[in-house]
């Protein structure tokens, strides 16, 4: 696999632990899914192993969708590890916060616009959330972490999509995640197209409803 | 010596009716529970309030006998106001009104899930935790910021009590008192050792339960595994999409407290999971007593006295109940 230099720890996910390294002169991001012992190891293999296969296909995938994802350099099954291109740049979740209305809506707008590019190809992103998007030099927003993604056009699945989307913003960015949020929307449409945008909006609207404490709550009784 | 002051708790959310009385500072002196156990099939909301109805003399009779207090020395009535199933809610508003109004004190309108983490707070002595909150009806993960406690993950369908619930059903098991559906299936899946696959479905911080119960329920009418084998499949799957939302909320979160409530915290297998998260994180596990963890007035009475202080009434006009009354949205200014 060829030699890999001075490997650094940046950052401990949840999921997995991500090391900045050198390889074959150049930067790279080293993602590598750790064992969960509080699952069998049986079930913990086969989630790590299933997300280690479908994160680069999907990040492949999204590219072609005209999403800017990482390039992926190596695949590493056994030790549930992607070697992928480092993107050198600065975390939107940080830049909201940072930069002014404006600059800040219009952030969003361009998010809801690759949104909508992935949604349009077919792909759900599934943990849409400012950590996993990256601002680099060229003003090029990249994604991350596509391990809980999936190939669907499901309304259903579009709609947890942006349902995260919004939760994201609510929980992380609560004095300006409407305007944010409606600023994704925006974008989402100008791609999708209003009908679309709309059928999945009250999708979206259903989650938030569905009541905990509907009729079906307790199965079949009526 | 200073007057005590009390108040007294009605929960009615769902399928148990309770009264708890609670000091003002946070002695729970009684904390009686009627649950409603159905026949057959699920719960039925109007059978429920009608149990609630009937046994709501009763229980509110033996809880002041139990708080060794008179009726009149009461100063607050708490209430869970929602979310819930409206006519089990409404019923327990009626009784709290009525009460308020002949005791002549105010009416204080609770948030059902806040309240579970008020009394999980007290019972534990967590002081900012990360709380993953699991019932029949409720699979949420939550922490305080900013003046709220935020949602950070919850289920995008069925709660993990009822998806228990409804597989011990199909599978022909019976409840009975002192015996949930969830304590039979964490029994028999002690037993099971072979790990069937299912759906695992986890979706940022967000579970969804349906396609896995869909898919166990299937299996069951085939008959091709052991019901144990099932059993425990259904919980190790279940139980380790919740735990690994729960990790990555903390991992985000940085709390140093994770509170484990609501009738699924019982389970031995679940704490088992959540402490091990906690401690890989660095963070205090503090799993809810039983008695407190479910459905209780205690709770509600608790949580009446923390806003009650912090000036907050609800007049009978605007007591109606809030069936989808979600936890962001209620004010907690007593949390700093
Ligand atoms: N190729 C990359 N280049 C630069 N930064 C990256 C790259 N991949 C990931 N990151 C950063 O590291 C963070 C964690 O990565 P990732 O989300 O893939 O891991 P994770 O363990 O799934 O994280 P989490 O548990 O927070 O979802 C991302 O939010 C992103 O900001
Ligand atoms: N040992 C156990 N293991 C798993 N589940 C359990 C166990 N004991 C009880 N349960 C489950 O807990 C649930 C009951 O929870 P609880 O008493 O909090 O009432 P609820 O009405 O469902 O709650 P809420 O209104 O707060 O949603 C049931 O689904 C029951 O099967």
């Amino acid at each position: 696999m060829g030699k890999v230099k001075t490997l650094t720890l940046i950052k401990k996910g949840a999921e997995a632990d991500l090391y900045l390294a050198e390889w074959h002169n150049k930067k790279v991001m080293i993602k590598k899914r750790l064992a969960k012992k509080y699952r069998p190891s049986k079930l913990d293999r086969q989630i790590r192993v299933y997300r280690t296969v479908h994160e680069p296909q999907l990040m492949h995938e999204a590219k072609k969708a005209g999403v800017p994802t990482p390039t992926i350099y190596m695949v590493d099954l056994k030790k549930a590890m992607i070697i992928m291109e480092f993107i050198d740049g600065k975390q939107i979740k940080q830049l909201l916060s940072e930069v002014s209305a404006n600059k800040r809506e219009k952030l969003c707008a361009k998010i809801g616009q690759l949104v909508g590019k992935l949604h349009s190809h077919g792909i759900v992103h599934g943990d849409l959330t400012t950590s996993n998007m990256i601002l680099n030099s060229e003003k090029k927003i990249f994604f991350v972490d596509f391990g809980l993604g999936e190939k669907t056009k499901e309304l259903e699945a579009r709609g947890v999509d942006l349902h995260l989307m919004k939760r994201a913003l609510q929980s992380t960015h609560f004095s300006f995640a409407d305007k944010c949020f409606k600023a994704v929307i925006k974008g989402y449409s100008g791609i999708v197209g209003d009908d679309v945008a709309k059928n999945v909006l009250d999708k979206v609207k259903e989650i938030e409803r569905r009541g905990r404490y509907v009729a079906e709550r307790k199965g079949e009784s009526k | 010596m200073v007057k005590k002051s009390y108040c007294l708790g009605i929960e009615s959310t769902a399928d148990d009716f309770s009264v708890g009385i609670s000091t003002f500072d946070g002695k729970i002196l009684a904390n009686v529970i009627s649950a409603y156990i159905p026949e057959k099939g699920g719960i039925h909301p109007r059978e429920a309030a009608r149990h609630h109805a009937e046994v709501a003399d009763k229980v509110l009779e033996e809880a002041i006998k139990k708080a060794k207090i008179k009726l009149k020395e009461i100063s607050a009535i708490a209430f869970s106001q929602g979310p819930g199933l409206g006519p089990c809610l409404r019923t327990g508003a009626t009784v709290a009104r009525a009460l308020a109004a002949y005791l002549g004190v105010p009416l204080v309108g609770v948030n059902h899930c806040v309240a579970h983490i008020e009394i999980g707070k007290l019972k534990t002595g967590a002081i900012d935790p990360l709380t993953l909150y699991v019932s029949g009806g409720n699979t949420i993960v939550s922490a305080f910021d900013s003046g709220r406690y935020r949602v950070f993950g919850e289920t995008l369908d069925i709660a993990v009590g009822n998806c228990l619930d409804v597989f011990a059903r199909e599978a022909g098991l019976s409840q009975k008192r002192g015996l949930p559906f969830g304590a039979i299936v964490e029994k028999l899946a002690a037993k099971g050792k072979k790990l069937i696959p299912l759906p695992y479905t986890v979706k940022g911080m967000d579970i969804s339960l349906s396609g896995l119960l869909t898919a166990a329920v299937n299996l069951l009418k085939q008959g091709t595994y052991k019901l144990e084998d099932l059993c425990y499949s259904l919980q190790e799957t279940a139980f380790s999409m919740i735990t690994e939302v729960t990790e990555r909320a903390l991992a985000h979160t940085e709390k140093k407290e994770v509170l484990l409530t609501g009738g699924v915290a019982a389970n031995k297998r679940l704490q088992s999971m959540i402490k091990y998260i906690a401690k890989e994180h660095g963070a205090k596990f503090c799993v809810v007593p039983s008695e407190f963890a479910v459905d209780n007035g205690a709770m509600i009475a608790w949580t009446g006295v923390l806003a009650y202080q912090h000036g907050i009434v609800t007049p009978i006009e605007e007591s109606f109940v809030k069936l989808r009354w979600r936890l962001e949205e209620a004010a907690v200014p007593w949390v700093k």
